[in-house]
């Protein structure tokens, strides 16, 4: 304790220390002079004796000063030392923090998001436990449960610990303005305890309030309670009417519930069985959400519900027919989709980050090449070579503090940014991306980066500094083969980086082309011009199908006489939409065994098709007079075509449903084109579009084909609707290509395509710039040489062509390693890829071209400069 | 100077205090007697004496003040505290049991 007080005391009175300790040097080299000259040395040779014998009194000061002085005050002068180095050379340190603070920033950002999408758990209690329940048939891995079929699953099963079920569901919320459609989602009573969910008020379903027979009740979403509700604590007990039902609040969510797959839901209602569809095994509607009895594997009881899936099959041959059960982790349908997207993004961003650092590095290099003499007088001066070693980590220290700073705070920057520029309905889908923050696990991310590249950083510089040849530093003979090693080592740094961005840009440009190729699918309509629009009647006033069918009448005509419009039709499903509402087709004309023939259905007015301007392809299009008096008809699509009636005409055949109403037969009067119902990605099934007019439903939505911007006649639409009846709900007014640009696969190609884009351009520019001042510091090296080359008569030709030479070769090597390190990393990416193979020659070809191109301007401005050089000139200098 | 023997590793803060002992010295009279009372066998480099003195200071072992020499210079001379002197016992006896155990080794091996 004591010999710390003293240190403490001479840290304050360092000034008087070092004085003391000067003056006594100066004592003792006097007294030592003295003796020499005493014993008969001349007064001028006794005092270089004496400066001999004392040897290098710095060093003597300086590890007297050791003794007493706390290690944080030389690391404090070499911090300071490091800055005035920076400070003395701003282009280089401005640079190198411009440089790696872009890196290190997107892969922060990047990582922030990869963490709240895959490495945190879902909000639930024990997470991984949960999984996701569903069936599966021939056409789809995953589709909806029967409620039949889940009361079977939940009761057989010995392997859960709870097993729900829950689904989608839209409602009718009347408020001051009118009617509005709110989604909302219906869950069997204990689906909250299932995900160990506790409302932040109020109380979760009761056991059996599920049943038909309860008092309808409802959840509030946290937000819903406060965008709705005033954040009024009373509500609970209130009742809200929702579709013309009242419900009674019972709770409301906490604010972190989250559950991706109902997203949108702003009301939690029990899963009261409605009585067609949920009364039926054959119609799937739900699904299902478990969690594993302890001790049992996903696999087992994956196994065991296909057993009893098996069981039902054979129990009821008719609806159960190919029905499986599909079993996955909860988090897998959460993330599954974006895992590889996350992933993909991550690897290029930490590419980038490679890149920068290796970029940093290189530069360092070049500054340590320069700075050898520095340290060779230094060392002279009495530095040991520890603390030398020191003066290179502290600088690597400063750099790779100022990037984490600079780093943090930009990603941070970057994450509003890009949280922001998530759509709000996809937000609403990825709700966990919400949690992206500048939490413990980013910043431990931040810091290995930071610990990476202040190892990189430290280690660089040395690797120029042969310790043990100091002093070789001072004498020219130092420079000829520092100019060696770094031309070896210097010129693999930017071949690396070359790699690095060559990989970038073929992933940008792999990405880019199927964007533009999932953009540019064949969507078997015509996207421009069309409007669309979704109408919900209330049930109340449109029960029946005379009703509906009067209220799609109404619709379509009011709609027609706005001006700019050219057509208007009606569909239940969008285009560019979903695969789904399926039905179970039984063909007339040849034998049945029970078979699932399961097609989409979508009901559409007689006018659809020559709106959405696609083509007939075989017989005639339905017509209005066609309703439902008349015989009842169907178009198919050219998938159904080729599917059910290969090498036939399915013109004039018929069939009628599988499993209900097999009474009723329709007749295929045409054959469409296929159109894109779905994702954009997605295959084309099987499809049948039956008359609005035999089959009328008053939740429709409208296509509406305009001779101006389908934009401008939005507002029109809903306005017209609610002219109508006000109490008609209208949503999701948008353009189609609106539509196709947001549609789920377009964003999320777009958003790879774009972010990887600009990692790539990025890339390339710091890959360049490293070539760049590779083929600049080489050609200040070896202005001599060129120099004698010119004197000797070398033309300017040949001396561009050896600077060329030289970046062309380092070009070529790192364009091909570049080639070969992206077809090795195709499993990162080939799944991303619409209709894009990852070895697409094209894109190769075209990325080697804009890096090569990039590389021949880099590397032509010091060939010009090595061209002009003065032959005169450059030998003298020598 | 070279050719002569190093010191033993541990042995020059006990040397310089075991000089100090008989009366107050500066650096280069702490050197000088090392050398004298060794017969010019052991030289103290100053490299490593000026370091010592700071850590016996530092230590509190001995205390220094600024005082005239018989030449009229400044010097500083270096006096042995009482921690000093019961340091150098302490030094003195492992010292000497180290010596033994050694001679102990070479007389037997």
């Amino acid at each position: 304790m004591l010999p710390f007080l003293r240190k403490l005391w001479m840290l304050i009175r360092r000034e008087r220390f070092h004085r003391d300790l000067s003056e006594e040097i100066a004592f003792h080299r006097k007294e030592v002079e003295e003796r020499f000259h005493d014993d008969g040395m001349s007064a001028n040779a006794a005092r270089y004796a004496a400066i001999r014998r004392l040897g290098n009194d710095a060093r003597v000061k300086e590890r007297s000063y050791e003794v007493v002085g706390f290690q944080f005050e030389t690391a404090l002068q070499d911090f300071r030392y490091a800055l005035r180095q920076l400070r003395k050379n701003p282009a280089f340190a401005l640079v190198a923090i411009l440089v790696l603070t872009l890196g290190t920033s997107a892969s922060i950002a990047i990582f922030a998001f990869v963490d709240a999408a895959l490495i945190r758990p879902l909000p639930y209690s024990n997470p991984t436990r949960l999984v996701d329940v569903a069936e599966n048939h021939a056409l789809t891995s995953r589709s909806n449960l029967s409620r039949l079929d889940f009361l079977d699953w939940q009761r057989l099963n010995t392997v859960f610990s709870s097993m729900d079920a829950y689904t989608g569901s839209g409602y009718l919320l009347r408020n001051n303005s009118g009617t509005e459609v709110v989604y909302g989602a219906r869950a069997t009573s204990g689906f909250f305890n299932t995900l160990g969910v506790l409302p932040a008020l109020g109380r979760s379903f009761y056991p059996g309030e599920d049943s038909s027979k309860a008092q309808p009740v409802v959840m509030l979403g946290y937000r819903t309670w406060q965008n709705r509700f005033g954040s009024k604590s009373d509500v609970i007990g209130q009742s809200v009417t929702l579709s013309e039902v009242a419900y009674t609040i019972i709770g409301v969510l906490p604010r972190d519930f989250e559950f991706a797959p109902q997203g949108q839901a702003e009301f939690w209602t029990s899963l009261q069985p409605s009585a067609g569809c949920e009364a039926r095994r054959s119609c799937h509607n739900l699904y299902g959400v478990a969690r594993l009895r302890d001790g049992v594997s996903l696999q087992t009881a994956s196994a065991e519900l296909k057993v009893i899936a098996a069981d039902l099959e054979k129990q009821y041959p008719d609806s159960n027919r190919g029905q499986g059960a599909a079993l996955q982790p909860l988090s897998e349908l959460v993330v599954g989709e974006i895992r590889p997207i996350l992933l993909m993004l991550l690897t290029a961003a930490l590419v980038l980050l490679l890149i920068a650092s290796v970029n940093v590095a290189s530069l360092l290099l070049v500054r340590s090449e320069t700075r050898k003499r520095e340290m060779a007088v230094r060392g002279a001066l009495g530095a040991s070579r520890a603390r030398l070693i020191r003066q290179f980590v502290t600088e690597s220290l400063v750099l790779v503090i100022g990037q984490a700073l600079f780093g943090l705070a930009m990603a941070y920057v970057s994450m509003q940014l890009l949280t922001k520029l998530i759509p709000p309905d996809k937000a609403l889908r990825m709700p966990y991306l919400e949690g992206a923050g500048l939490n413990l696990h980013v910043l431990i991310f931040a810091g290995a980066i930071a610990l990476l590249n202040a190892i990189l950083f430290s280690v660089t510089p040395l690797i120029r500094l042969p310790l043990s040849e100091l002093r070789d530093g001072l004498s020219e003979a130092g420079r000829g083969s520092a100019g060696r090693v770094w031309r070896r080592l210097g010129s693999n740094l930017v071949v690396v980086e070359l790699t690095l961005a060559m990989m970038l840009l073929v992933g940008a440009g792999l990405l880019g082309k199927s964007l533009y190729r999932l953009l540019h699918v064949d969507l078997g309509f015509e996207p421009d011009h069309l409007a669309t629009l979704r109408v919900a009647g209330p049930d109340a006033e449109y029960r029946n199908p005379e009703q509906a069918a009067a209220l799609g009448r109404d619709v379509v005509n009011r709609i027609s006489a706005l001006p700019g419009v050219q057509s208007v039709a009606i569909t239940t499903i969008l285009p560019v939409g979903f695969n789904g509402n399926t039905v179970w087709l039984r063909f007339l004309d040849r034998p049945f065994n029970g078979e699932h023939n399961e097609v989409n259905q979508r009901i559409v007015s007689s006018g659809y098709f020559t709106t959405l301007q696609t083509q007939l392809m075989r017989g005639r299009y339905f017509t209005d007079a066609e309703d439902a008096s008349k015989p009842k008809v169907v178009l198919v699509n050219q998938a159904m075509a080729s599917k059910y009636f290969p090498g036939e005409d399915p013109v004039g055949k018929k069939f009628s449903y599988q499993s209900f109403d097999s009474g009723t037969t329709r007749e295929i009067i045409g054959i469409v084109r296929d159109i894109k119902d779905a994702q954009l990605d997605s295959e084309i099934w099987p499809t049948i579009y039956m008359p609005f007019n035999q089959d009328p439903d008053p939740h429709f939505s409208l296509v509406v084909r305009t001779s101006q911007s389908e934009e401008s006649i939005l507002p029109a639409l809903a306005a017209a609707v609610h002219e109508i009846n006000p109490a008609i709900a209208t949503r999701d007014e948008a353009t189609m290509n609106g539509r196709i640009n947001d549609s789920q696969s377009a964003y999320l190609h777009r958003s790879s395509a774009v972010l990887v884009g600009g990692f790539a351009a990025l890339a390339l520019l710091l890959g360049v710039v490293g070539l760049y001042g590779v083929i600049a510091y080489s050609v200040s090296q070896r202005t001599r040489e060129i120099g004698v080359r010119m004197a000797l008569g070398a033309e300017r030709a040949s001396v561009y062509r050896l600077v060329l030479n030289e970046a062309g070769r380092l070009t070529v090597m790192g364009i091909a390693a570049g080639i070969v390190c992206s077809l090795m990393a195709t499993s990162l990416i080939g799944k991303l890829l619409f209709t894009v193979r990852s070895w697409d020659i094209m894109t190769l070809l075209s990325v080697a071209a804009i890096l090569g191109g990039a590389a021949v301007v880099a590397s032509f401005l010091p060939a010009r400069r090595a061209a002009s050089v003065n032959p005169v000139e450059a030998l003298r200098t020598e | 100077m070279a050719n002569k023997p190093d010191l033993l590793p541990g042995t020059l803060d006990m040397l310089i205090l075991k000089t100090l002992t008989r009366a107050p010295l500066h650096g280069y009279g702490i050197a000088q007697a090392i050398k004298q009372l060794s017969d010019e066998v052991l030289t103290v480099e100053e490299g490593s004496l000026y370091p010592a003195l700071q850590r016996l200071l530092l230590q509190g072992w001995v205390k220094a003040e600024w005082k005239m020499t018989e030449t009229n210079r400044r010097a500083r001379y270096y006096t042995l505290t009482s921690a000093g002197r019961k340091q150098l016992g302490i030094e003195l006896s492992e010292f000497e049991q180290m010596i033994a155990a050694i001679s102990r080794v070479l007389q037997n091996a």
